[in-house]
């Protein structure tokens, strides 16, 4: 009992960490602009794709990653430059919508590109399972988790140390006084389009070797990174990060424990509980209503 | 008499299309899908246009109707309109029991709570194999009797949902300028100036939903037995942001711009056959266009510039003469 409980905690970080990479890049668009990006599962799908077809081309798999990773930061400064940006000063469910509408024609265009197929990136260093005690983990997962500290590591970093990150932050918290002390708002907004695109898009490589990944594939993960950033407490990078690794727990023991079946509608059940006992998200700070 | 000019000519029009067209697969087929779509698009435009609320599960209740309809008739030989009264109070009670406790929830907050719940009685059609049929769906649900007949043909299910549907635009006219629409529109504006004024924006934001999701489930049951086959798929997030669409592309608030927004599209995948695989990524640019450069909708953003073009018609003579 004890050794299966431990290989359910195994598989609850790896896939838990996935989600606060997708969680992380919410929380980076909300805290710069206040916008929810539904397209951030789209992310995932394109990187991973991508970087199938750069393998598929016979191009060595750190090159496919790259690539898989650029282009996928590119389609989120497209997204900000040609959808956000011209719908400025819509309002929430409008922006909802708009970027609704993004993950609609993203997955449409993936479907175009590449059909209904499943596919699979090629594990970066064997599939051979190590054990720890009575379970065992396989060294992707181990990429997987490491990457994603890293990544956790450096976004934490660029905000706290860097002027850069600062800047960014200066504009979630006024945009106006950002622009007075010479911050270019326009230039932060695009960076942290780019950057969770970025984050999603090496979610989205990370995973593609265990969990594979198809032309739907971001919409749940896009809905499971939502709720971590919602269960951290939206605009709190950290919180979401904390609320990825929580949902990949529920999920995993609740499927290992209860059922399988049941697994997606027992994290939902638990955000929603979190959202009744504490609207502003276990991490986030309870919200101040400006009249 | 005027204040409902709108309604009498949407009603004549309804009435009328399968008069002029009876043959026509887009009045008689598409019609009673476009119909349902309809009924629900009025009924979510009640809760996201009037009260300025959000919600991504408005198809879970549509799905508790169809269940409930589908389940009770199939499995219990229940007669189809005590069904659809069980499915109603199934859905009410559910509604009402999530309305407080949820609707407490703002913007982003709301919209993730809305969401799971939608998801988790998606989740639960799946996997309650035993009472749903689950992925595969439940078949062989009876058509609707009405009148000592059953109504099985397009034309009789047009009635039938045209007569619903006219009721609902009726109910949602009229909400919009009664009392309890204003105190909605009231909370739209600001929640805290409504309290202020004396508004229970608890009770209105709760009532509003409760009534929305009882439509919604409604249009669910006659779903069910015009269809005879319900399944999952039918009721899961997609439709409910296909819902929320459809209320967004006519015009928030606009009972009108909800039933115009429910027919573009209902219509658009029938048109976009022909670009097949093409589909969806049109469906997702006109989404993302209409917002971004006709943030009112389409529906009320053509209205009101008609009516601009219209005033403007009227003040050039007098601007002539001066």
């Amino acid at each position: 009992m004890l050794e299966q409980l431990l290989q359910f905690v195994v598989t609850g970080i790896t896939v838990g960490s996935t989600y606060a990479l997708v969680g992380l890049g919410f929380a980076l668009i909300y805290n710069a602009s206040q916008v929810v990006n539904f397209a951030q599962g789209e992310f995932v799908m394109l990187g991973a794709m991508v970087a199938v077809s750069i393998v598929g081309a016979g191009a060595p798999l750190p090159v496919a990653v790259l690539g898989g990773v650029a282009a996928t930061t590119l389609v989120g400064i497209a997204l900000e430059k040609l959808a956000i940006e011209p719908a400025r000063g819509a309002s929430v469910i409008t922006t909802i919508i708009i970027t609704i509408g993004a993950s609609i024609l993203l997955r449409g265009v993936a479907l175009l590109i590449w059909g209904k197929d499943i596919y699979a990136l090629p594990h970066f260093s064997g599939e051979e399972p190590i054990a720890i005690g009575s379970a065992t983990v396989l060294p992707q997962s181990l990429w997987v988790m490491g990457v994603a500290a890293v990544l956790v590591l450096a976004v934490r970093l660029f905000f706290d140390r860097t002027m850069l990150g600062k800047a960014v932050l200066a504009c979630a918290c006024n945009r106006t006084a950002a622009q007075l002390v010479g911050i270019n708002v326009q230039l932060m907004l695009t960076l942290s389009y780019a950057l969770s695109a970025m984050l999603g898009a090496v979610a989205g490589v990370l995973v593609a070797p265990i969990a594979f990944t198809s032309w739907d594939a971001g919409v749940m993960l896009g809905l499971k990174g939502f709720s971590a950033a919602i269960l951290g407490g939206m605009g709190n990078p950290m919180g979401a990060v904390a609320g990825g690794l929580l949902l990949g727990l529920i999920e995993s023991l609740g499927a290992g424990l209860l059922s399988s079946g049941y697994k997606d509608a027992l994290a939902f059940l638990i955000i929603l509980i979190v959202l009744v006992v504490r609207p502003s998200g276990i991490f986030g700070r309870a919200a101040v209503e400006r009249v | 008499m005027k204040r409902l000019a709108g309604f009498y000519l949407f009603a004549v029009l309804v009435a009328l299309l399968p008069v002029a067209f009876p043959h026509n697969y887009f009045v008689t087929v598409v019609g009673v899908t476009i119909g349902i779509n309809a009924i629900l698009a009025v009924s979510l435009n009640l809760f996201m246009g009037y009260a300025g609320q959000i919600s991504l599960g408005h198809a879970a209740f549509f799905g508790v109707g169809a269940y409930a309809s589908g389940i009770l008739t199939t499995r219990y030989g229940v007669d189809p309109w005590l069904a659809m009264l069980a499915g109603l109070a199934a859905s009410g009670l559910v509604a009402a029991l999530i309305a407080r406790p949820i609707l407490r929830l703002h913007g982003h907050y709301l919209a993730m709570a809305t969401l799971g719940f939608g998801i988790i009685v998606n989740i639960v059609m799946v996997e309650a194999e035993g009472l749903t049929g689950g992925p595969d769906g439940m078949t062989g649900i009876p058509p609707l009797p009405l009148l000592g007949r059953s109504i099985d043909t397009d034309l009789e299910w047009y009635a039938v949902v045209a007569v619903v549907l006219l009721f609902t635009v009726w109910v949602s006219l009229n909400i919009f300028d009664s009392r309890a629409g204003r105190a909605l529109r009231a909370v739209h504006g600001s929640e805290i100036a409504a309290r202020t004024l004396g508004v229970d924006t608890a009770a209105a934001k709760s009532n509003v939903f409760v009534l929305s999701a009882l439509i919604a489930s409604f249009a669910g049951s006659l779903f069910a037995h015009q269809q005879s086959f319900i399944s999952p798929g039918s009721f899961g997030f997609f439709f409910s942001i296909e819902l929320v669409t459809m209320v967004v592309l006519g015009g928030l608030g606009s009972t009108f711009g909800a039933v115009f927004g429910a027919v573009v599209l209902s219509l658009l995948p029938e048109v976009l056959v022909v670009l097949e695989d093409y589909e969806v990524l049109v469906f997702g640019a006109v989404l993302m266009l209409i917002m971004i450069f006709l943030p009112q909708g389409l529906f009320v953003g053509t209205v009101r510039a008609l009516r601009g073009i219209v005033a403007r018609r009227a003040e050039a003579p007098v601007a002539g003469e001066g």
